[in-house]
């Protein structure tokens, strides 16, 4: 080294090497010149996942030291599994940085199984601490939906509570539902002008309640028509609505003493596809000048085009629909309108079975646990408890 | 019958004729000076904007276009602009549909606006890096329920026939915890609301909305409980989100055919009311 | 087969855990089914009606052309029929996907002609209903800033459409919401218990 002074003895260029390395060495472990593997993943737990139908394992950690920051920046975690502590662990999934929770769904029931978390930076890794021993079983109830089943029960029980009552002769009380007592008016109107009945039953498939809900009115409404003699038309969007429907009318043209006058050609198919359905029942009412139109069930877009264009050859309308969206162009348009859940009660309206009326009166039950549940919430929240709020949280 | 009394029964034709002018018109026209400063930034938007500004450069959206072509005046905007807003941000983008022309929406998008779009190009954006399209799945909220759990599952091919698994995007994502943000634009049923409660409530994934103008009241109600970080509603919300991420597009042209044909109804609402008024009071004389 | 969808929503172990995927997988099969039946009857139904050329008997002309042009198309292009540069496709993006946005965009004729004829301030709630939609329309727009703009910040007719929204509409949506949840749960018990039976033309 020709720069260097020369220095012999205790002094000597070969050892001042090694001391330099041997201190080096010595200080590593704080980190100033630190290795290539990062700070493992800490407290490293595993345990059957909640609530759930087995075969699967839920892993938490807590953050490598160097997780998104450090030297060693960790870019991500992959998770190991071994059916005992000592034997092989294999990767069963990767977990990006900053996470700390991994569900491996890959696990067999009532096999043991013990987890590591092994952090990865750019250019090395370090394993964790391996965590204690977690077997997957399946669960036979949702503990997290408590809440919902007792709502479910106390609505259930309230309902079925109203209609024993109401079998052992009890009167209930329903108030006037204005769309309903003028099914009649419209039946009527339309028999004395010779002209059709349109009933549409909504745009959806039997899958949804609004529809059940309507083809259980059509049902009242095909009797009406069948003891009055009028003549009516069901379109259908989807053929399984309109088996339902061509059995309901059949049921209710037998039950009016009418058999012969009932047709399947009244009840038809036309497209599933919303606007050419749509445009098909427009072409209708505009050639064939309905008396009075039935707008019942689950409707979207279409509901003002049909509203505005039976208003528009002059015909009587009802309509009924669950959809929110949809009620304020059927109020602005149509002369009765049952609003949401006068859908679901108009079958108990017209059939004034008493069981039936009876289970209005636990849906009125319900409703007015639910505004007592409204207004303590509001109260507590207000002076910032937030129990009753957060017991109501579904999952 | 006077002229009131024929105002009062005016034949919805001149009304239709009218609407039409107020729209059409418009079109051909430019908007006045400051019209732009004009368009309402509500906070539903500006939260949705800001949630984007704040992730990390390589997080991953997932965007559900559950529309269809009727409804692409008012959606469109919203995903052009989003998806602008993402690739500007170096966000990584997952594309789906639960409707089954959602990820053909895409696809227009991507070729005619994003791909196209001089700011985005020095990205250089790769398909199966950047961006993918796991096109259409049937199942409404069981698919979302399934993403849950796995999302090559769900969508075992993208838009293209490739298996979601061998795309480099999808190496890492298995369900929604690796997602930031899910982003979908709804006409209808499945829409933001089976969003909000099978993958927000269920997985706890942020979700955030962008609704036709008829779905946005039906949705609201989620932005007060947190359930939804942001909502955009209609040509309004599109015009909005435009205008706060700085890119400018069909919403904000299309604006000034709006507010003029808002105008007319309100003139006709008024005058209706002003026909009956007078009528009524004739004829109490 | 209503009370095992019930059970399976609250108990995830084997084998109600699949409950919910088979009678989903089930639907799908018999409504595949239904279909067939659904289009036997559309072109029985339009059949008849050219044959006895009835009133309308064109559009069933045309409903049958449409579906037979379809069907060809379809087939005849196999598996790959959705791909562009095929004729499915062409039939699909030039007349009914036009098609299909014009009739949605017949709404904003429509809402123009409901609302004219509908808000009227006969009553008080009329009244309310009217100044609302007056307020929201010029609030959403603009046009809202331009006519307000002046005016003090809770004033704006932006600011007073966003509480519309927020509150009086949130409520209402929220209140319906509840009275149609509860109205689903009286009908489906009603239904699951054999009570109504009237859908499918029982008492």
């Amino acid at each position: 080294m020709p720069f260097c002074p020369k220095l012999k003895g205790r002094y000597s260029p070969t050892k001042l090497v090694w001391f330099i390395s041997l201190f080096l060495l010595l200080i590593n472990p704080a980190g100033i010149f630190s290795q290539d593997t990062p700070q493992p993943a800490q407290a490293v737990q595993a345990f059957d996942t909640p609530d759930d139908a087995g075969k699967s394992i839920t892993v938490q950690w807590q953050l490598s030291a160097d997780d998104g920051k450090g030297l060693n920046n960790v870019v991500s975690y992959e998770i190991l599994r071994s059916p005992s502590p000592e034997a092989e662990y294999t990767n069963v999934g990767d977990s990006p940085r900053g996470t700390t929770e991994y569900v491996d769904n890959s696990a067999k029931d009532k096999t043991p199984y013990y987890y590591k978390i092994r952090a990865l930076s750019k250019t090395g890794s370090s394993d964790s601490v391996p965590s204690a021993e977690a077997v997957s079983s399946p669960q036979w109830f949702k503990t997290e939906r408590t809440n919902a089943l007792i709502v479910v029960l106390v609505i259930s029980l309230g309902i079925v509570y109203f209609i024993y009552r109401a079998s052992q002769g009890k009167e209930m009380f329903v108030r006037k539902i204005a769309g309903l007592e003028a099914v009649d008016e419209a039946v009527g109107r339309a028999t004395e002008m010779g002209k059709k009945i349109f009933y549409i039953p909504g745009v959806y498939d039997m899958d949804s309640m609004q529809t059940v809900a309507s083809v259980t009115i059509l049902g009242h409404v095909a009797r009406r028509v069948a003891e009055y003699d009028a003549k009516m038309e069901v379109p259908n969007c989807y053929s399984l609505v309109m088996v339902a429907c061509r059995e309901t009318v059949k049921q209710a043209y037998l039950k009016a003493g009418k058999p012969d006058r009932y047709s399947d050609d009244n009840i038809y198919y036309l497209t599933q596809d919303q606007f050419g359905y749509t445009s098909a029942v427009s072409g209708l009412f505009v050639r064939e000048k309905p008396a009075a139109i039935f707008l019942q069930g689950h409707f979207f877009a279409e509901s003002l085009i049909f509203a505005e264009i039976g208003n528009s050859v002059g015909a009587i309308q009802i309509a009924g629909t669950a959809q929110p969206t949809q009620l304020p162009f059927f109020v602005a348009a149509c002369d009765y309108t049952l609003i949401g859940e006068e859908l679901f009660a108009a079958s108990s309206y017209l059939s004034k079975n008493p069981k039936l009326l009876g289970s209005l009166k636990g849906q009125d039950l319900g409703k007015f646990l639910m505004m007592a549940a409204i207004l303590v919430g509001s109260i507590l929240t207000t002076f910032g408890i937030y129990n009753l709020a957060k017991w109501f949280t579904y999952r | 019958m006077n002229f009131w009394q024929k105002l009062l029964a005016l034949d919805r034709r001149y009304i239709f004729i009218f609407v039409a002018l107020a729209l059409l018109i418009p079109l051909f026209l430019t908007a006045p000076p400051g019209f732009l400063k004009k368009i309402d930034i509500s906070p539903p938007v500006k939260s949705l904007y800001d949630y984007v500004e704040k992730l990390p450069p390589g997080s991953k959206v997932m965007i559900a276009f559950d529309y269809d072509p009727p409804t692409t005046p008012e959606l469109q905007p919203m995903a052009v602009s989003f998806l602008k807003h993402c690739f500007m941000r170096d966000l990584k983008v997952i594309m789906i549909g639960l409707w089954p022309q959602g990820p053909v929406q895409a696809q227009f998008a991507m070729e005619q606006d994003i791909l196209t779009d001089e700011a985005i190009k020095p990205k250089n954006l790769q398909y199966g890096v950047d961006y993918v399209n796991l096109g259409f799945q049937a199942g409404n909220e069981f698919v979302i329920l399934r993403m849950g759990n796995d999302i090559a599952a769900a969508f075992p091919a993208d838009y293209f026939g490739t298996r979601t698994r061998e795309l480099p995007l999808m190496k890492d994502v298995k369900n929604f915890d690796n997602i930031r943000l899910i982003y979908n634009l709804s006409a209808g049923y499945p829409g933001t609301y089976e969003w909000v409660i099978f993958a927000g409530d269920r997985f706890g994934v942020k979700i955030a909305g962008g609704n036709t103008a008829v779905q946005y009241p039906h949705n609201s109600p989620y932005l007060q409980t947190g359930q939804l970080v942001g909502l955009l509603g209609g040509m309004a919300g599109a015009a909005a989100y435009e205008k706060i991420s700085g890119y400018l597009g069909k919403a904000t042209r299309y604006m000034l055919a709006q507010a003029v044909s808002h105008a007319m109804v309100v003139f006709f609402i008024i005058i209706g009311n002003l026909a009956y008024f007078i009528t009524r009071g004739r004829k109490s004389e | 087969m209503g009370f095992v969808y019930v059970i399976q929503f609250f108990v995830p172990h084997p084998p109600f855990d699949k409950f919910q995927n088979w009678g989903n997988d089930w639907i799908q099969i018999i409504a595949g089914f239904a279909i067939f039946l659904g289009i036997l009857n559309l072109l029985k139904v339009s059949s008849e009606k050219i044959y006895k050329k009835s009133k309308g008997w064109g559009y069933a002309a045309i409903t049958i052309v449409g579906f037979l042009i379809m069907t060809i198309a379809g087939l005849y292009e196999g598996k790959d029929y959705q791909n562009p540069g095929t004729s499915f496709y062409w039939i699909y993006f030039t007349m009914f996907f036009p098609l299909n946005s014009t009739m949605f965009a017949i709404l904003a004729f429509f809402v123009a002609s409901a609302s004219y004829r509908a808000f009227r301030a006969r009553n008080k709630e009329a009244t309310l209903l009217l100044l609302a939609a007056i307020f929201l329309m010029l609030g959403r727009t603009p046009l809202g800033d331009y006519l307000s703009g002046w005016a003090p910040d809770g004033w704006q007719l932006k600011n007073i459409s966003d509480w519309i929204m927020d509150f009086p509409q949130t409520a209402g949506q929220r209140a319906i919401m509840i009275g149609i949840a509860l109205g689903i749960i009286s009908t489906s018990l009603r239904v699951i218990t054999g009570l109504e039976r009237t859908f499918v033309g029982g008492e």
